[in-house]
């Protein structure tokens, strides 16, 4: 079968003014528009372009786009055909092999309203109590539900578009109707990815923040307000789904929670770079966790409310080093409707 | 000669009745390890208490010229513990004291019978600004064993071989006698082994109990440091290793360095990991032994070459465990729990050719494989395992593994390397290839030193 291709319409691109692609992107210079537009020409043309060696692949480009062009899906389809390693081969090797299906389905008491793990073993710590009464074991996890936009980081189009329409047919023969996606990554694959390659969807991707608020709106008897103020940190793969961001609001807002106007959040967020340390070494790692999380401090942040576990892995313990309360979406709603925070800050430092 | 019913009551004088056995499920276990090796059943098994209980032990032995095996946890894989003549099986577990430790001078003294576990929880309870190295077998492995068979720990990038940490023995002779080694022969202080006096601790470690029951043993510790973090790099090229190594030691910021290749679980294939692991009092050290360790090896990440692979605290616990379990977690890929593996002590430049060889002879015997390599010493050599997995009840596959064991060995053998703790096949191999004049000079200590010829018998014969 003939892998999907990537829909572009370079039309838009040409009529586009503002190239804000490239002119936004906090990790390469193109303040100079003239000079942005001939780069991404040359990204379109198919030509050797310097964006195709610097792009940090966070995905940020995705949600500048006023178009939905998808210009970061171009980017990595570039750099494949081109041959530009973004991370180090062997780390490539490593996630190519790790998530291939290998026929084990792990899926719970599989209704047609179900939740994905994707392959985030953590929701099997934050997935439990009120807010999943009746959902709880209505799971898929595992590779055959993985949904492979990691591969968006590695320059591997190819797999995902390998993969991916095989993933979609795994979860439609669960007779999954909705799915519940605890991570944006898995939601922004199956709305913006699945849109791009034009791969038919059998079931309705449901962002979990939709879900809690719902929940939450269902359970309001139960809220006590935790009037605290918190920065939130936005994951790479909210760029694929920004139309989301709103739900942060609206979840903050029935919990009392004050998303605090820092620098670093919304357009202008830090994702929690560790992809750059894998790919880039540790010196733009480094440096942007550290502008992140003293944003964070800066702007009175009592707590760090967290959307993706990785991001949680890299940067819960950082974040308590400055004073600052690390906690996921789930448990921040736990915490408002009384029960306890779930997943908790890893032991830093093992046994010695 | 004494009946067999006489030196059991003789046993039962010198230890009491509880810790003498000629029982059926006692010969049974004590005739057998987790490795290959056939069984043999031994005629008694004996658990002495004391130093002067070996002794007497010991002299009745060789006064009946009956064989005697001492016995740590068992867990060399290789059978060296195995009675391939019968006799007697003395489990010395009972002998558990940690006698001393001595802060300022860094060393501990411990009984045959302590084990890696204890010691280690030991150390972290009295005296957390101290540790040993402590090497990947199970906790039940003793120290005093893991010395004889010169194993390698955490530490041993640093120290070298865990036997080089040794700072004194107290020691049986196959005659009865009870002899000190090194500075405890003539003070009160554990703290070498040999210098400056004349070494003779190698009368005994490397020897598998052929030469004298070591009934304590002084061993170094090092400094503990609070912190303690993994770094891990991926590397698919195997001729890059070596220098990878090398260049991880030039850091000297390193305390251990690790590569694991194994083609499952499915993360690890076509892959090489390559753990590092600092340690630091501050985060400051951390971070300046992290750059330390980047800046050795950013050539190789720069070409695109080596990788960095983030943590997640779920993977770094496994990996920062001591011992690590992932040696059980293989042992049990067949299902059966069986394991074994051939750790050559080699130079490492030839990590990739040994690479090369496990690949083909797992694919040639139809095994499952996996290899562990420790770095030993500044890169002066290190143990890189062939090793096989299999399920105990399934002969043909055990007859393959152990297939495979040997025709690695005898590759590393050819290849310049060294057998580690060599099982009585392996150790024929190993003295065929020996200087001649080597094998005399082994012949005469052996003869010296045990003249009945009761100790170990099978092991390091010298034909």
């Amino acid at each position: 079968m003939p892998l999907p291709k990537l829909k572009f319409d370079k039309t838009k691109c040409a009529e586009c003014k503002a190239i804000s692609c490239l002119v936004k992107c906090q990790y390469m210079d193109f303040k100079d528009k003239d000079k942005a537009k001939k780069e991404w020409q040359k990204v379109i043309n198919g030509e050797d372009s310097s964006v195709l060696k610097s792009c940090t692949t966070c995905y940020a480009c995705e949600e500048y786009c006023p178009f939905g062009n998808h210009p970061f899906y171009l980017i990595v389809e570039r750099q494949e055909e081109k041959g530009i390693l973004p991370a180090p081969r062997p780390i490539i090797t490593m996630w190519i092999n790790q998530c291939q299906p290998v026929g084990r389905f792990m899926v719970g008491k599989v209704e047609e309203r179900a939740l994905s793990y994707c392959l985030l073993p953590q929701f099997n710590t934050l997935v439990k109590g009120k807010l999943f009464d009746g959902i709880a074991l209505s799971v898929i996890f595992g590779q055959e539900f993985f949904c492979n936009a990691v591969y968006l980081h590695y320059a591997k189009a190819s797999v995902i578009k390998d993969r991916l329409p095989k993933i979609v047919e795994n979860i439609k023969k669960q007779g999954i109707k909705e799915l519940v996606c605890l991570h944006d990554e898995c939601y922004g694959t199956f709305t913006s990815l699945t849109s791009a390659y034009d791969i038919d969807m059998p079931f309705k991707p449901i962002h979990y923040y939709e879900y809690l608020y719902g929940r939450l709106k269902e359970l309001k008897d139960l809220i006590k307000p935790l009037n605290i103020k918190a920065a939130y940190q936005r994951n790479c793969s909210a760029r694929l789904c920004p139309e989301i961001d709103h739900y942060v609001d609206d979840i903050f807002g029935l919990l009392g929670v004050e998303r605090v106007k820092r620098e670093y959040d919304r357009e202008n967020a830090l994702c929690c770079a560790e992809i750059f340390r894998m790919a880039m070494g540790p010196v733009l790692a480094d440096d942007v966790q550290k502008r992140n999380i003293n944003d964070m401090v800066r702007f009175g942040a009592e707590y760090c409310v967290f959307n993706c576990p990785a991001c949680w892995d890299s940067l819960a313990h950082k974040v308590v080093k400055q004073g600052i309360k690390p906690i996921h979406m789930i448990d921040l709603c736990k915490l408002a409707i009384g029960e306890e925070q779930a997943l908790k800050l890893p032991e830093l430092v093992a046994e010695v | 000669m004494t009946t067999t019913s006489a030196l059991c009551d003789s046993l039962i004088k010198i230890v009491g009745k509880n810790f003498v056995s000629n029982q059926k499920e006692e010969r049974y276990f004590y005739a057998r390890d987790g490795g290959l090796m056939p069984p043999h059943e031994p005629d008694f098994v004996v658990m002495p208490k004391t130093a002067e209980e070996v002794q007497e032990i010991v002299k009745l032995a060789n006064r009946e010229k009956v064989p005697i095996v001492p016995k740590g946890a068992g867990l060399a894989l290789t059978g060296l513990v195995i009675p391939q003549r019968g006799g007697i099986v003395l489990d010395m577990k009972r002998m558990d004291r940690i006698l001393e430790v001595n802060e300022k001078a860094r060393y501990v003294v411990v009984e045959a019978g302590v084990t890696q576990g204890v010691l280690k929880s030991y150390l972290q309870k009295h005296h957390p600004h101290l540790r040993h190295s402590i090497p990947d077998s199970p906790p039940v492995a003793t120290i005093v064993a893991n010395a004889v068979i010169h194993g390698q720990g955490r530490l041993s990038q640093q120290h070298g071989f865990n036997s080089d940490m040794v700072s004194g023995l107290e020691v049986v002779l196959p005659t009865g006698e009870l002899c000190r080694i090194g500075s405890c022969s003539v003070s009160k202080y554990w703290f070498s082994k040999g210098p400056p006096l004349p070494d003779l601790s190698g009368l005994f470690l490397g020897w598998f109990g052929t030469t004298g029951i070591i009934t304590r043993l002084g061993l170094k510790l090092y400094p503990c440091k609070k912190m303690r973090d993994i770094m891990l790099f991926l590397a698919d090229k195997a001729e890059l290793i070596p220098d990878i190594m090398l260049r991880l030691s030039h850091t000297e910021m390193v305390e251990d360095v690790v590569v694991s290749a194994a083609p499952l679980p499915l993360r690890f294939r076509g892959t090489f990991w390559i753990m590092a692991y600092i340690t630091g009092d501050s985060d400051e050290e951390l971070e300046f032994k992290r750059k330390m360790v980047w800046n050795a090896l950013w050539e190789y990440f720069e070409s695109r070459d080596l990788g960095f692979l983030s943590v997640s605290p779920d993977m770094k616990a496994p990996l920062m465990s001591m011992p690590s379990k992932d040696t059980s977690r293989f042992a049990d890929v067949s299902k059966g729990g069986g394991f074994q593996y051939a750790g050559p002590i080699t130079p490492i430049e030839k990590f990739p050719a040994f690479i090369r060889k496990l690949e083909e002879v797992a694919t040639k015997y139809n095994v499952f494989y996996a290899s562990t390599t420790r770095l030993i010493g500044a890169g002066h050599c290190m143990m890189f395992s062939f090793s096989f997995s299999f399920n105990r009840a399934n002969t043909d596959e055990m007859a393959r593994a152990k297939k495979a064991l040997y025709e690695c060995s005898k590759f590393a053998l050819e290849e310049g390397g060294v057998l580690w703790k060599a099982d009585i096949y392996e150790q024929r191999l190993l003295m065929d290839k020996m200087d001649p004049n080597t094998l005399v000079l082994m012949k005469k200590i052996k003869q010296l030193l045990d003249p009945n010829g009761i100790m170990n018998p099978g092991n390091w014969e010298v034909k």
